[in-house]
């Protein structure tokens, strides 16, 4: 008996039951629900030559639309990380009282409907608003113009950069920090040297989900935008557009590309994430 | 052997469930029991109109035929409803903002040609113009078009590439321009340019813009439906003012039945009578309640205090009807685009 | 007989294994809550204050005060006015469509989290990447996009179309549709949650159970899932929140038909088109009070594990 357990080992045959079923019901299912209707994209944006792609994905009104979206979801992912990891920081490290409320309200964008945090925001951030009237005074217009992109993306993406971040500084061994400070070495040094490093990965992680998040959004953006053609308008609403003028091919084609940017994105975070994994095992 | 029958299982449950889920969509139509259905896609300022004009068209069935009707309202920016139409919106009738997007349905194979001839004074039961809105007091003191292209003057409206509405907006400023510069393309396309860069906020729908002129507080004036600019005055007490511009344009939303949607519903005859009935008195008035202009003149005329009845207005037969209209100024890469990549 | 004591050797260690990655990793659930205290001084001190400063006065500004907006305007006009408007019929039935959607969205992304979490960590295989990537694409893709796809395949214009409408079966502009782009949009919501910990917990155990001749169910029952119960739970609430609020994805292909297709977040929108800011608001409210409910909830999961 033992050597036919050892014979099926060396074939790679899985001991652990269930690989089939599994692999059946993982594949079926996420070519049901989303790879066959992807699909589509590719085959509606396959009726337009290479060449009238190109003409579509690189004319003038669609590159600024990716470069407003690409450059304020890079801004709200790089202020997510920022706060993201002071957020994650005091939520772990520290015992204060509100603390579990706080650690409550990071999922909150993810309940609340894109459109009601749109219209919210736009209250608050009109000159008219409650913030908005402050910045006002000091002649910043934050509603209308790309900032005000910028915060519904920050806003959308929150979630992010805090939830990759925690379970990492979690299990960080805080005996390493204490190592550290005993060799004499200084906070801020500690903190760069010691405790970035290990958070690197996670950040990152956190980063490119905001990222592509801010990419993609466009409920809440829409109402805070002004959707000013060359200054305020997002690549997702050029999409919109195009489907109002019932031109089905050159929609898909601006969709194509922003799906590739953010596959790519999640390839390189899952990429960077098992590396993580393999690295921290090993 | 196992393994495959366990996948097996899972992938005909799953199929199933799928199959039965899409078995139970409720059809945008069903007769049971006298309770007959039919679904009305429209455009975004006629909400509070069909509201009221349902219960009306219901109780006139109701005496004429015994039968209760039940109208799902569906509202929208015109262009995206008569896309969702397109799409699958299994609407009887559709109610938009322009003949042109009755037209992208009807290419689409779903309303038979002709149906600009259905219904009388070419399938619009009512009109409508555009109008300026602007804040109590008018401090910045708005008359004519030529005064939104001012410095520091903040101007309210839609894109004309997803709003009907805003199309409206668009011809009729070029109209105003047109006279003014004697046709000079040149000179009016700079005015036009002048126009949208004082434009604050391009919203993709004409009640969205509506929303951030009075809802958010944004810009000095609104280019809008004369209709949606009495609402926002109804809705807002005392706070707004309506100026008519020397020159506007005679905005006509256009109704029509889906045909091919009706063959399918068996709801030919209904759909006709509630598009028909838009005609009738009762409708007539309703809709000028509602400050849409009736086609009725009659009618028109009892309301002559409510509209101005001299302004002077373009149609969109001189712009050489949609068709052309939309090939000069608002297809990519037409004269809209061109204003902005300039 | 062997390979039955070469079983429990490795169940034996196994459980070594298992007791030492509690250690590190915390009792399954990777967000556990370790107080860490540094050994303050005043500097550290000032250091604490100032940050926690920092990130309650980020939330409030970016989180808390949208959510007061949303309040205040509910109740401008009174009491009354609020009871009114979330009692309309449509706001009724727009409630128990979002329920309907939530549900299904829940249940269907449950059950495929489990099987996929299960394949990606206790299998190695080729394509495992790519496969975890493809799961995550609903993460990152445009809602807009996402409406966008089921359009060009189950509406008139798409390769779909023409089959389903033979056979009379409506899936855009109709509940089938808001469900699908329900399920799309949280699709990868409970796998994310559950592969860490299944990661985390290794294989050993069921390679050891398998080693004994278990059955592949009884595999799940007995030694997965009292791993991933929290985690599972934390997942699915999440995939509900997330359900909940989906406005983009939805907004394009339910054709919004009052009564019939509306979900929701869709009668907010409706609601302020017609001037009509204060139902508006007050029906966002039943959107934020669900929110908050789920919230805690999620917080009481997580305390209960922490035990």
């Amino acid at each position: 008996m033992q050597q036919i357990v050892k014979v099926k080992n060396k074939k790679g045959v899985r001991v652990i039951p269930g690989f089939g079923l599994s692999m059946g019901v993982t594949v079926t299912m996420l070519s049901v629900f989303v790879l066959i209707p992807l699909a589509s994209i590719f085959i509606s944006a396959g009726q337009l030559s290479f060449r009238e792609f190109m003409a579509v994905v690189v004319s003038k009104q669609v590159l600024s639309g990716y470069r407003v979206s690409l450059s304020c979801a890079f801004l709200a992912a790089l202020v997510n990380v920022i706060f993201g990891l002071i957020l994650a920081w005091v939520l772990v490290r520290y015992d204060f009282p509100g603390r579990r409320v706080m650690d409550g309200l990071i999922e909150l964008p993810f309940a609340l409907p894109t459109a009601v945090a749109g219209i919210a925001l736009t209250y608050l951030y009109s000159d008219k608003g409650w913030i908005g009237s402050l910045f006002a005074k000091a002649g910043i217009k934050i509603a209308y113009t790309r900032i005000g992109i910028t915060i519904a993306m920050i806003f959308v993406g929150i979630p992010f950069v805090v939830r990759a971040v925690q379970p990492v500084l979690e299990k960080l061994d805080i005996q390493y920090e204490e190592a550290a400070m005993m060799l004499g070495a200084g906070k801020v040094r500690i903190f760069f040297k010691v405790i970035l490093p290990e958070l690197f990965p996670a950040l990152l992680a956190g980063f490119g989900l905001a990222f592509a998040r801010g990419i993609g959004e466009y409920g809440s953006v829409v109402f805070i935008a002004g959707n000013i053609p060359y200054k305020t308008q997002i690549a997702p609403l050029l999409i919109m557009i195009k489907l109002e003028q019932y031109n089905y091919a050159d929609a898909t084609a601006i969709a194509l590309v922003l799906l590739l940017l953010s596959f790519l994105l999640m390839l390189i975070i899952n990429s960077v994430q098992l590396y993580m994994q393999k690295f921290s095992k090993g | 052997m196992k393994k495959n029958t366990a996948y097996l299982l899972i992938l005909t449950i799953l199929l199933s469930a799928l199959a039965s889920g899409c078995g139970k969509a409720p059809g945008a139509s069903s007769e049971k029991g006298g309770n007959r259905e039919i679904l009305n896609v429209s455009y975004d300022p006629t909400r509070e109109f069909y509201a009221k004009y349902n219960e009306l068209f219901c109780a006139y069935w109701a005496e004429e035929h015994g039968e209760s009707v039940t109208v799902t309202q569906s509202h929208g920016g015109s262009g995206s409803q008569a896309r969702s139409v397109i799409e699958g919106n299994e609407a009887d009738v559709v109610t938009l903002a322009l003949a042109h997007d009755i037209t992208a349905i009807e290419e689409a194979g779903l309303i038979d040609a002709g149906w600009m001839e259905e219904f009388d004074c070419s399938s619009s039961p009512y009109t409508s113009t555009i109008v300026f809105l602007v804040r109590k007091g008018n401090e910045k003191n708005i008359r004519d078009w030529d005064d939104l292209v001012k410095e520091g003057v903040e101007v309210i409206t839609p894109n004309p590439k997803t709003s009907g509405g805003a199309c409206w907006n668009f011809l009729a400023a070029w109209a105003y321009w047109q006279e003014q510069y004697g046709g000079n393309e040149e000179e009016i396309r700079n005015a036009m340019k002048m126009l949208y860069q004082n434009v604050l906020v391009l919203d993709t729908g004409a009640r969205g813009a509506t929303n951030t002129f009075v809802g958010n507080g944004q810009g000095d004036v609104l280019i809008a439906w004369e209709n949606e600019a009495y609402l926002a005055m109804e809705e807002y007490p005392g706070q707004y003012e309506i100026v008519t511009p020397s020159i506007s344009i005679l905005a006509q939303p256009s109704v029509a039945v889906v045909d091919s949607h009706v063959e399918e519903h068996g709801t030919a005859e209904l759909a006709k009578a509630y598009l028909e009935y838009l005609y009738s008195d009762e409708a007539q008035r309703l809709a000028g309640e509602h400050y849409y202009r009736p086609s009725n003149e009659e009618i028109l005329q009892e309301f002559s205090e409510q509209f101005d009845l001299h302004m002077n207005l373009v149609t969109i037969e001189d712009f050489g009807g949609w068709n052309a209209a939309y090939e000069t100024y608002f297809n990519d890469g037409a004269v809209f685009d061109q204003i902005y990549a300039e | 007989m062997e390979t039955y004591e070469k079983g429990m050797e490795k169940l034996a260690m196994s459980e070594k294994i298992r007791t030492y990655q509690q250690d590190i990793v915390g009792d399954g659930i990777e967000s556990i809550q370790k107080v860490k205290e540094p050994h303050g001084d005043n500097s550290g001190r000032a250091v604490k204050y100032a940050l926690i400063a920092v990130s309650v006065l980020f939330l409030f500004v970016m989180l808390v005060l949208p959510l007061i907006v949303v309040i205040v305007n509910a109740l401008r006009d009174g009491w009354a006015v609020y009871i009114r408007s979330v009692r309309d019929e449509y706001t009724v039935k727009a409630f128990w469509l979002t329920v309907l959607a939530t549900v299904a969205a829940a249940t269907v992304n449950t059950f495929f989290g489990i099987f996929a979490a299960y394949l990606i960590s206790k299998f190695y295989f080729r394509g495992r990447q790519l496969l975890v990537t493809l799961i995550d694409i609903p993460f990152s893709i445009s809602p807009v996009i996402a409406g966008l796809i089921f359009i060009l395949t189950f509406g008139n214009v798409g390769w779909m179309g023409d089959f389903l409408k033979a056979h009379g079966i409506k899936i855009v502009f109709a509940v089938p549709g808001v469900i699908l782009a329900t399920i799309f949009v949280t699709f990868p919501f409970v796998f994310r949650e559950l592969l860490p910990v299944m990661s985390a917990q290794g294989k050993d155990e069921e390679e050891a159970a398998g080693l004994m001749g278990a059955r592949g169910f009884t595999i799940f029952r007995r030694i997965t899932l009292p791993h991933i119960k929290w985690a599972l739970l934390y997942g699915v609430i999440l995939c509900t929140a997330r359900a909940m609020g989906e406005f983009g994805a939805v907004s394009v292909i339910s054709g919004h038909l009052r009564g019939k297709t509306n979900t929701l977040p869709l009668h907010v929108e409706i609601l302020y088109n017609e001037f009509n800011t204060t139902a508006a608001f007050a029906v966002s409210s039943i959107l934020v009070i669900l929110a908050v409910l789920i919230l805690i909830a999620r917080n009481i999961v997580e305390w209960k594990q922490k035990k």
